[in-house]
């Protein structure tokens, strides 16, 4: 379904991407490991066209959207629940979810969709995203993600700063969303939590590939962590 | 006259620069806000509007209302599609750089007023008003303890005045629907808080950027040619109201519409109530020194929040 074939990124002058290359499957979770700096969030904002690529292909369900501009790509599928999460904060979550909606001319009913799995942004429609407590933002991103019906999801450290209860929301969704066919690519810090749901993992450092592993292999031998991550 | 009715006139003169200053700023502050562009050329954008509206004016003959109703329809739009033509041959092909912007519209600014000069000349030329009535202004004394109406010689103003006011007023509510209550609104504030973020949920931030210089050279072409019937068209006329809307546009708080309205009605009639009772250069001096001091003590203007 996401196909990231051979990228390299630069930052100015400064490259971080070098030849990375990724695969993720309908309905399935690929989770992107590496140390801080490693090109994780550079990866993601790539897919997104963000920045611009000096080669390389990203394709989306046989479609290359590398060559399309930015704003097109969310058009093609793809949701982007971003590191920080980056909401509009001086709008209200219904205005925030309303160009959720917009980038794929999704409508109501899709949104009922999305409440469902977060109720407690109903509770919530008028505050000004910035008023809502951290786990309600990290809420309120993913169901912006999910709002334009994303055949691919890119999830950047969603549970960053959480409390557990709130984790478990966020991963639950996640699962859901898999069991929905939709391809997950996943940045998680916490080793113990990229276990508990994803498929493969791919490790890289220095924005390239090292090897890409199954999670039920890491689960038998701990040590590719260790050996990959260094902790 | 005694110094209360003198005070009304010159806050009323004030509220007619106020009324301009407002839509020229907010203009300038709608550009700096979505765009981060540091619009130099935004005083020509006026400029333009004035000269235009007296080159509209004169293609009707007839009643002065049907010349100016003709420029005040058009001429704004006519300037929104030459700064639309400015921002995507230009300002986008250097990327909004915050430098090179800075330098490409001081390029504009020389370009416009060239031209000007080698087309429209020297010249400064008037533009008829639509209506002008001459209208006499009450005040009030104490007779026998008891306060009573009186109209004293020489206290007056015109309808078109009124009518400059009531404009600017009406023009800035229609700004303020258009971005809280419309769909381009919401996406003009969603790129305004975060571009890449707007560009990843699909909003085509190129073509938002392009209404934005468009609207903002709109609005001052649309001050000017109200502006016109007043003080006349002159190919150098833009620096006062680039100078002004900055100071009205750090004040007010840099991109924060509210605060530019009530910093440029503070500027305006201050402006208007000194120059009448002292200097006109002693308040651009003062309105100088407190930007000075508003960029010392309160970076962020006196109504922006501060940015995180
Ligand atoms: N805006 C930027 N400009 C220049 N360098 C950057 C920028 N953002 C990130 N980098 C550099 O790119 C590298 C990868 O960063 P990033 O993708 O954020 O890492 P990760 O998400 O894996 O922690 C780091 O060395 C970082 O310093
Ligand atoms: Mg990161």
């Amino acid at each position: 379904m996401l196909e990231v074939k051979a990228i390299n990124v630069a930052y100015g002058k400064a490259q971080v991407l070098r030849d990375l290359s990724l695969r993720v499957e309908a309905g399935e979770i690929l989770c992107l490991l590496g140390r801080n700096g490693a090109g994780k969030t550079t990866t993601m904002k790539a897919i997104m066209g963000l920045l611009p690529l000096m080669s390389g292909q990203v394709v989306v369900a046989g479609e290359a959207i590398s060559d399309q501009p930015p704003h097109k790509v969310p058009g093609a599928g793809v949701g982007y629940v971003p590191q920080g999460r980056r909401l509009f904060s001086e709008l209200t979550v219904a205005q925030n979810l309303e160009i959720g909606l917009a980038a794929n001319r999704s409508g109501q009913a899709v949104l009922d969709n999305v409440l469902e799995l977060f109720p407690r942004l109903r509770e919530r429609w008028s505050q000004r995203a910035q008023t809502l407590s951290g786990g309600e933002q990290q809420m309120l991103a993913t169901a912006r993600a999910l709002c334009l019906q994303p055949k691919v999801l890119l999830l950047d450290e969603p549970t960053e700063g959480l409390q557990p209860s709130m984790i478990e929301a966020i991963r639950q969704v996640i699962t859901v969303m898999r069991e929905r066919g939709v391809a997950i690519l996943l940045v998680e810090q916490r080793v113990d939590a990229v276990l508990s749901v994803a498929d493969r993992v791919a490790f890289i450092e220095n924005g390239r590939n090292l090897e890409t592993v199954s999670a039920d292999e890491i689960r038998a031998d701990h040590s590719i962590v260790e050996r990959h991550l260094g902790v | 006259m005694e110094f209360g009715p003198y005070l009304m006139l010159a806050t009323l003169e004030g509220a007619v620069t106020a009324a301009v200053l407002a839509l020229t700023a907010v203009g300038l502050s709608l550009v700096f806000g979505v765009m981060r562009v540091v619009n130099v050329a935004h005083g020509e954008f006026f400029m333009l509007g004035a000269v235009l509206a007296w080159w509209a004016a004169g293609l009707v003959g007839g009643h002065p209302a049907l010349g100016f109703g003709l420029a005040i329809l058009v001429v704004p739009i006519l300037v929104g599609l030459i700064a639309v033509a400015a921002d995507v041959t230009i300002l986008k092909r250097i990327d909004y750089d915050p430098e090179r912007t800075i330098v490409a519209t001081i390029g504009i600014l020389y370009i416009i007023q060239q031209l000007t000069l080698m087309t429209y000349g020297p010249e400064a030329r008037p533009v008829e008003a639509p209506f002008n009535t001459r209208l006499a202004l009450p005040w009030f004394e104490f007779a026998d303890g008891r306060p009573q109406i009186y109209w004293p010689w020489g206290l007056s103003t015109t309808s078109y005045k009124l009518g400059v006011i009531g404009a600017a007023a009406a023009v800035l509510v229609g700004v303020w629907a258009l971005m809280t209550h419309t769909r381009i609104g919401l996406l003009m504030r969603a790129t305004q808080l975060d571009r890449e973020m707007a560009l990843a949920f699909g909003i085509p931030v190129e073509r938002v950027y392009a209404l934005v210089f468009g609207l903002g050279a709109g609005l001052a072409a649309l001050a000017a040619v109200l502006i016109v019937p007043i003080q006349q068209a002159h190919y150098l006329m833009g620096g006062d109201p680039l100078l002004l809307s900055f100071i009205v546009v750090i004040i007010g708080g840099l991109g924060s519409l509210p605060g530019t309205v009530v910093a440029a009605i503070l500027i305006g009639v201050s402006d208007g109530i000194i120059s009448v009772f002292f200097s006109p250069t002693l308040a651009k001096i003062l309105a100088t020194l407190l930007v000075a001091l508003v960029l010392v003590f309160r970076p962020q203007g006196l109504f922006g929040a501060r940015r995180a």
